[in-house]
């Protein structure tokens, strides 16, 4: 079965790229722009990770977070940050709320792949 | 007047004040019920009958002499600014329903206090309302025509029924609430329309008597002048008067504090502190009104029965004389209104007093703490209805049985007496923080009983045995011990006598007792709190000096069974999240014990509430030393050495002075943290873009589609532009902010400049569909930098163009010449700004400031640019209020 990745971000040249690597690797793709799209989205799917950006308008990357982890469907779901926020507090608040890896911008494409690769076996 | 119709007249009355009292109740937050006015005239319930027809028979008997009683509040009413106040903040953070709660409360919540202030004031007040009732029957016997009829029984007593009445609408509005702290607005409403009507119809009666029956206050000053005696009732003569006015001035000016009825009305019925404002003249002003007259219907009344036998009723009886009986039933309706209000707000105020000091601690408390908190509830207002019951069917014994033998002025004056030994531990209590409950308690009883001795038992045992044997020898025929004469001093009325000696040994007691006794700990808290009230939420939270050990649950348990369930759980949770502290906190701490002795105060007294509290809490008592060690140190080494005080005020001024800037450094340390941090954002995500796609184009071995492949180029150019405008933007307001930007000012036309900055975006806007419009087509030429106003004004159009909805979107640009300024607005039709965001959209970090993770639209360093621009052209920016739909932005541009 076709892995399923939600990549939660509000820009769209950096959504593209990563749509594309997660593509080539066999990725069943789905884009969202906030949060609260992010919650919509998975009402209906289960993805297997979900990339998400913490600073994006209306409902923000923690609060997504913490839908997901009160969710019981989501409860295999991996969930990696992806952001701007590099402050040692905030890379540590990510991760108590449960966050199984944070990559801080600007990343290497192929670097988030791998890791997620790796995350998923 | 026949006596039923009189009586129907009665009845009327009082069913208008119920509508009065209870439509006050049913519109509690309305203005009229809640406003300076009311508020003053509730207090004008210090004029009782007393002043309404014994004023009258005191000018008439012994000259001015009832002015004293008047003037002690009236010098008293400036002072309410400082000591009302202070009064009024103690009891409202401390709940207090009574002035025996204040008292018990500031020498560490004594129970025994509390009740010994509760049994002194039922002495004091219970001949006072006798009087009142003495006064009904009299009037009422003076206006029914039926002059032979003299009640025998008390089944036939009119008296005994109005008594009643009276007892149903205090037990009705006055128990409305269990929570004794509430106020009574119904109540107090009828009082403030029943003082309207005391004084108006005094006046008219006052106005008649001296301009209708005589010709004016020089007639009858005139006639007067020439009958004997004149002279002795209009002067004081020589220094012993002016002792016994000087008495006499500080007795009525402890009553209008120690009253419980001017205590209930002035403190607890109070709204607002600044209520007080209006009292401080309107109240003297009031008094004044109803001392105008007084004189003159003395005089009258005298000119006219030839004896003062009845002159207490002058102001009824000379227009019944003269068949106006309209007026007669006007003046004694005013007469009943001032007994209806005296009658009711005391037996309120002493009701509550025997309910929360006496009946509960020393006899329900047990019973409470296994009851349900409903049955409780009712059980508490069980007492206080039983209370207001027995309070005035005492009373009308009392008048029954003694007070038909004494004048109206003397009644009162026992009262006062009585009720002023509460002053030395009341107002020196608020002052002086060594004062201590076991003083107070001695104070209190030393001065009650010499009180008694030197004003009570010479009329009762004279009432009683027919000689007056006791005031011509003295005590066992000593005659130093003589009542009106103790020690020798024989020159004072009685009352400023005893007045005169029960203070001062009240005051010696006092003071002595304080010094040589220190308080337990606990008496000294309160002593803090009350003596300093200012500081009183940091001195209740952090000085309370308690140790012990209780849980959160038994408390909680406490408080639902006077409170609720619900209310409690409330309470509770307000606590926890006052003090930020865990809901499920087990443990409970001094605070949480203050505040749930305070919650309960207000049901139940807060001499029961601390006994309650304490059956729940295991409390150590805390050593001498360590009490001393922590109020001492902090609060009376500083006091007894100024210079110390000095050096630590300048020091503690100089560390808040310290702390202050630091806190600002603190601040714009973390905005520009915070600014730094948004730009780093900003500038990371073109990076990030830039970065992923070429990473992904770099790859050899890809097939990538050439479609993609040019997406991702054209991505590339894209983040790279944003990056440069990015840079120059910061670059900018760098440049603006450190005031090395210099404005190339040219003579241009701002038509022709707001026409350019639409060109330059139009673009932009007809992608999205919005609509720009200019209005002003006039050409206007003035000096400014073009380059920089058309960047202020792109600005605006863009934001403009973001906040717009596609497709509906409109812009409306508009320019209008102003005094020696041309105003620029740019108007949209989209989301609109938040009206609590005005006042900061501007601000150069606002965004970084307002945002955490909720991202904001844009880098947040456009409109602070185009602030300093405006600026810089020594022009204003600002967002129009009040805009319905979308936003107006508008900048000026001053010229010359």
């Amino acid at each position: 079965m076709k892995k399923k990745i939600l990549i939660v971000d509000d820009e769209p040249n950096i959504v593209m790229s990563l749509e594309y690597a997660f593509k080539k690797q066999g990725f069943e793709v789905f884009i969202a722009r906030d949060g609260s799209e992010a919650l919509e989205i998975l009402k209906h799917h289960v993805p297997n990770v979900i990339l998400l950006d913490i600073m994006m308008p209306n409902v923000d990357g923690y609060q997504t977070l913490t839908h997901i982890k009160n969710t019981d469907s989501l409860k295999d779901t991996k969930v990696v940050f992806l952001t701007a926020k590099n402050k040692a507090s905030d890379i540590e608040k990510g991760l108590r709320l449960g966050a199984d890896k944070y990559f801080t911008k600007p990343f290497s494409v192929k670097k988030i792949v791998s890791e997620i690769l790796k995350l998923l076996i | 007047m026949n006596n039923s119709a009189l009586i129907a007249i009665i009845i009327i009355y009082l069913a208008a004040l119920f509508f009065i009292a209870f439509l006050a109740e049913k519109k509690r937050q309305s203005k009229w019920v809640n406003n300076p006015y009311v508020y003053t005239l509730s207090l004008a319930v210090y004029c009782s009958a007393w002043t309404y027809y014994g004023s009258v028979g005191i000018a008439a008997n012994s000259g001015i002499n009832f002015l004293p009683i008047y003037l002690g509040p009236v010098i008293a009413a400036p002072l309410w600014i400082v000591l009302l106040r202070k009064i009024i903040r103690i009891s409202k953070q401390h709940k207090i329903s009574s002035i025996a709660d204040f008292i018990s409360l500031r020498y560490g919540n004594s129970r025994f206090l509390g009740a010994l202030v509760t049994i002194i004031c039922l002495f004091g007040t219970l001949p006072y309302i006798s009087l009142q009732l003495k006064a009904v029957s009299e009037t009422f016997e003076i206006m029914s025509d039926d002059t032979s009829y003299i009640s025998t029984a008390v089944i036939d007593d009119s008296t005994f029924y109005v008594a009643l009445l009276l007892a149903i609408f205090a037990t009705f509005f006055g128990t409305q609430n269990t929570d004794a702290s509430e106020k009574h607005k119904g109540i107090i409403a009828s009082v403030a329309f029943e003082s309207v009507l005391k004084l108006v119809f005094f006046l008219i009666i006052g106005v008649y008597i001296t301009f209708y029956l005589f010709d004016g206050t020089t007639d009858i000053y005139n006639q007067i002048a020439i009958t004997e005696n004149f002279k002795e009732l209009t002067t004081l003569s020589g220094v012993e008067d002016g002792f016994n006015w000087f008495f006499m001035i500080a007795l009525s000016f402890m009553a209008i504090f120690l009253l419980p009825r001017q205590f209930q009305v002035s403190v607890l019925e109070n709204n607002r502190e600044k209520h007080l404002k209006k009292a401080i003249w309107l109240f003297p002003l009031y008094l004044l009104l109803f001392n105008l007259f007084v004189i003159f219907i003395a005089w009258a009344g005298k000119l006219t029965f030839g004896s003062t036998q009845n002159a207490e009723y002058y102001s009824l009886l000379l227009p019944l004389e003269n068949g106006n009986s309209f007026l007669a039933t006007l003046v004694f309706l005013g007469g009943f209104s001032a007994v209806i209000s005296m009658v009711i707000v005391s037996t309120l105020a002493l009701s509550t007093m025997v309910s929360n000091n006496l009946i509960i601690p020393y006899g329900f408390l047990d019973k409470f703490i296994k009851n349900q908190p409903e049955r409780n509830s009712k059980y508490i207002k069980n007492i206080r209805r039983i209370s207001i019951f027995t309070i005035i069917i005492t009373a009308y014994f009392f008048y029954v049985s003694f007070s038909k033998e004494l004048s109206l002025y003397s009644i009162g004056l026992i009262s006062f007496v009585i009720i002023a030994q509460l002053g030395p531990s009341f107002f020196i209590g608020l002052y002086w923080n060594r004062g201590s409950s076991k003083a107070a308690i001695t104070g209190i009883i030393v001065g009650f009983f010499i009180a008694v001795y030197t004003l009570v038992l010479p009329f009762t045992l004279q009432a009683y045995t027919g000689t007056d044997d006791f005031t011509q020898y003295g005590l066992l025929g000593v005659s130093i011990l003589k009542p009106y004469a103790l020690f020798g001093i024989d020159f004072l009325s009685p009352p400023a006598h005893a007045f005169f000696w029960s203070m001062t040994f009240n005051m010696m007691s006092y003071l002595v007792f304080s010094l040589i006794s220190k308080g337990n700990y606990r008496e000294r808290n309160y002593a803090e709190m009350f003596v300093d009230s200012n500081n009183f939420t940091t001195l209740q939270d952090n000085a309370l000096v308690w140790k012990g050990e209780a849980y959160v649950a038994d408390i909680k348990s406490v408080l639902v069974r006077f409170l609720g369930e619900k209310r409690a759980t409330r309470a509770l949770k307000i606590f926890f999240t006052k003090y930020k502290l865990s809901q499920d906190t087990q443990l409970a701490d001094a605070r949480l014990i203050n505040f749930s002795e305070k919650l309960l105060t207000g049901s139940i007294g807060s001499a029961s509430a601390k006994i309650l509290i304490a059956s729940v809490v295991k409390e150590e008592q805390i050593s001498l030393v360590e009490v001393l060690k922590i109020l001492e140190e902090s609060k009376e080494n500083i006091v007894s050495n100024k210079v110390l005080t000095e050096k630590s005020n300048e020091l503690s001024q100089l560390s808040s002075k310290l702390k202050d800037v630091n806190e600002v450094l603190i601040s714009k340390d973390k905005q520009k943290d915070e600014f730094l941090d948004t730009v780093a954002h900003e500038l990371k995500t073109p990076i990030t873009g830039i970065r992923a796609a070429t990473e992904l184009l770099m790859d050899d071995d890809d097939d990538m589609p050439k479609e993609i492949k040019a997406q991702f180029l054209k991505n590339i150019l894209q983040d790279s532009d944003r990056l440069g405008r990015l840079i120059h933007n910061i670059l900018d307001f760098e440049k603006l902010e450190t005031g090395r930007l210099h404005l190339d000012m040219q003579y241009q036309d701002i038509q022709k400049t707001i026409a350019k900055a639409i060109g330059s975006i139009s673009q932009i806007a007809a992608k999205k569909e919005v609509e720009i419009s200019n209005k002003n087509t006039h050409a206007f030429k003035t000096n400014y930098d073009e380059d920089r106003i058309l960047q202020v004004l792109t600005n605006l159009l863009s934001n403009a163009i973001k906040f717009c909805e596609a497709k509906n979107g409109k812009i409306e640009v508009d320019y209008k010449l102003g005094n020696e300024l041309v105003e620029i607005s740019v108007t949209d039709n989209g989301k609109g700004i938040p009206e609590e965001d005005h006042d900061y959209i501007f601000d150069k970090f606002y965004q970084s400031k307002h945002q955490n993770t909720i991202k904001p639209q844009g880098s947040g360093l456009g409109l602070a640019i185009t602030k300093q621009i405006v600026e810089k052209h020594n022009g204003e920016i600002w967002a129009k209020k009040d805009v319905k739909n979308g936003a107006t932005l508008v900048f000026t541009i001053p010229f010359k």
